[in-house]
């Protein structure tokens, strides 16, 4: 069981627990605003886009080729940034923090 | 496997060149192929404009059947974000349970419907009734007008030829002024009514914009629909196997979807106006020009897709740009997707195998392209399980 915290847009704390699957289904499961998952996690669209907290990267690892691809070319991405659609739920991500990103 | 198979016409120009060209109305576009190209493209709003004159950035160019600006399609940032927020939530409602359970049961009826058949013509029979159908659900509007837009046929822009019919096209537009001063008399719960008691920035939509709005909604998700629903209908078919496969592991059905959308790119080309003199693929391109995102073609490319010319029904990773990339990305996907999602777990459940009977296939012509987009006709059997 891996507890993780969303923090909104607004700055609301959301703190779900899950065993498996992807952090996007997660937090659509739990209507974590800002996180839409319209492609169901086939990173064709961005709308599961978060920050990893700093201190957590190692807890995530770095984005994938193709999931930069993505990022690299939407406004609100910095280094910290990953598609929650390509983070599967492990006891890893136990006490992982993640930034919604902002959207346009 | 022959006839649900829809060929990459594209292939060789953009391995060589990155770059293709057609004529259009003498308005020429640079068509612009491979995935990170298009996406370079649509994300530089500034240069590869949106908000040119109204109906300019679309291949065909509908400059000379109509004057009304499709709105947040046709509006730039910033002020597309607003319009975008507008109608975002609106077109988020496919996935709430009561329009889900409605349009699975649309589904279900139409299917049960083939089911009895000898033998139906899909594009009309099937593909354009169902889009139809669900669009009342988008629009939230009585089901019994779905008969209107099903008998205007599948050409709302078009006569029988190629050629945009302004005739044609304008009783569409005559519908929709028709359908706004019914809202302005007597309001109610359907997204006319809503368009026109909106703000964006302090200001109420004007009733032109109002029609931007639904000109876009009926137009940009009717042939697209009826394409993606009839070649996946034709797929399915000569691949038994995988009807199977979703009724065995509905699991996979979402990413089945994504697939399907991406082999069959059921909208080719989005075009924009160049605002500056610019290059792309080494390639120059002048100021008031054209070019086009060409999705289907970007959808193929072996740089990102393996094998990307086989329907792989449980491709995992699928970036592929069918909905659009950036700040125009399809409104309604949304809607789209779940009809789609909706018709293969029925369709998984109810049939067990479809005959082609017989088949003319819809071939656009792009300049130096010929591009399968679907069919005129298909005609097939439903076979029950």
């Amino acid at each position: 069981m891996a507890k993780i915290t969303f923090i909104t847009t607004d700055n609301k704390n959301i703190t779900v627990e899950g065993t498996s699957g992807s952090v996007m289904q997660l937090a659509v499961d739990n209507s974590v605003p800002g996180i839409d998952g319209d492609c169901g996690g086939v990173c064709s669209c961005a709308t599961c886009h978060v920050h990893v907290a700093p201190e957590h990267v190692e807890k995530t690892g770095t984005a994938s080729e193709i999931e930069e691809d993505m990022l690299d070319l939407n406004d609100y991405s910095n280094e910290y940034s990953r598609l929650c659609c390509q983070l599967e739920i492990s006891d890893k991500l136990d006490g992982l923090v993640l930034q919604v990103a902002e959207s346009d | 496997m022959k006839k649900s198979a829809l060929p990459d016409p594209f292939e060789e120009a953009r391995v060589n060149k990155g770059y293709g060209e057609m004529d259009d109305q003498n308005d020429p576009v640079t068509m612009i192929l491979g995935l990170k190209d298009v996406r370079k493209c649509a994300h530089n709003w500034k240069t590869f404009q949106s908000g040119a004159e109204p109906g300019r950035i679309v291949i065909p160019s509908e400059v000379n059947i109509r004057d009304t600006r499709q709105i947040p399609f046709e509006v730039d940032p910033p002020e597309h974000k607003d319009f975008r927020a507008l109608v975002d939530p609106w077109f988020k409602r496919p996935l709430e349970a009561d329009y889900s359970a409605t349009l699975t049961q649309q589904i279900n009826d139409i299917v049960d419907e083939m089911l009895t058949k000898d033998s139906i013509e899909v594009v009309e029979g099937f593909s354009l009734r169902l889009q139809s159908r669900a669009l009342t659900l988008l629009l939230n509007i009585p089901y019994e007008e779905s008969e209107t837009w099903i008998s205007w046929g599948t050409h709302v822009f078009r006569s029988e030829g190629e050629a945009l019919d302004g005739d044609k096209a304008n009783i569409l537009y005559d519908y929709i002024d028709e359908k706004i001063t019914k809202a302005i008399e007597n309001p109610g719960d359907d997204l006319y009514s809503m368009l026109l008691a909106a703000t964006v920035n302090g200001k109420k939509l004007t009733r032109e914009e109002v029609k931007g709005v639904m000109i876009l909604t009926f137009a940009g998700g009717r042939d697209t629909v009826i394409n993606a629903i009839t070649n996946s209908i034709a797929y399915l078919a000569e691949h038994p196997e995988s009807l199977n496969r979703l009724l065995n592991e509905p699991e996979i059905t979402g990413r089945a979807v994504e697939e399907l959308i991406r082999y069959f790119s059921p909208l080719t080309q989005m075009g924009r106006v160049v605002t500056e003199d610019t290059q792309v693929c080494e390639h120059a391109i002048k100021e008031d020009s054209r070019i086009s995102l060409c999705w289907a073609s970007a959808n193929r490319d072996a740089k990102v897709f393996e094998n990307p010319n086989d329907v792989v029904l449980d491709r995992k990773i699928n970036p592929h740009v069918a909905f659009g990339f950036s700040h125009h990305n399809c409104l309604g996907a949304t809607h789209a997707r779940q009809i789609m999602n909706i018709l293969l777990k029925t369709l998984a459940k109810k049939v067990k195998s479809i005959d082609i009977i017989d088949y003319k296939e819809n071939i656009e012509e792009l300049g130096e392209f010929n591009r399968k987009v679907g069919y005129n006709s298909l005609t097939v059997k439903f076979n029950g399980r």
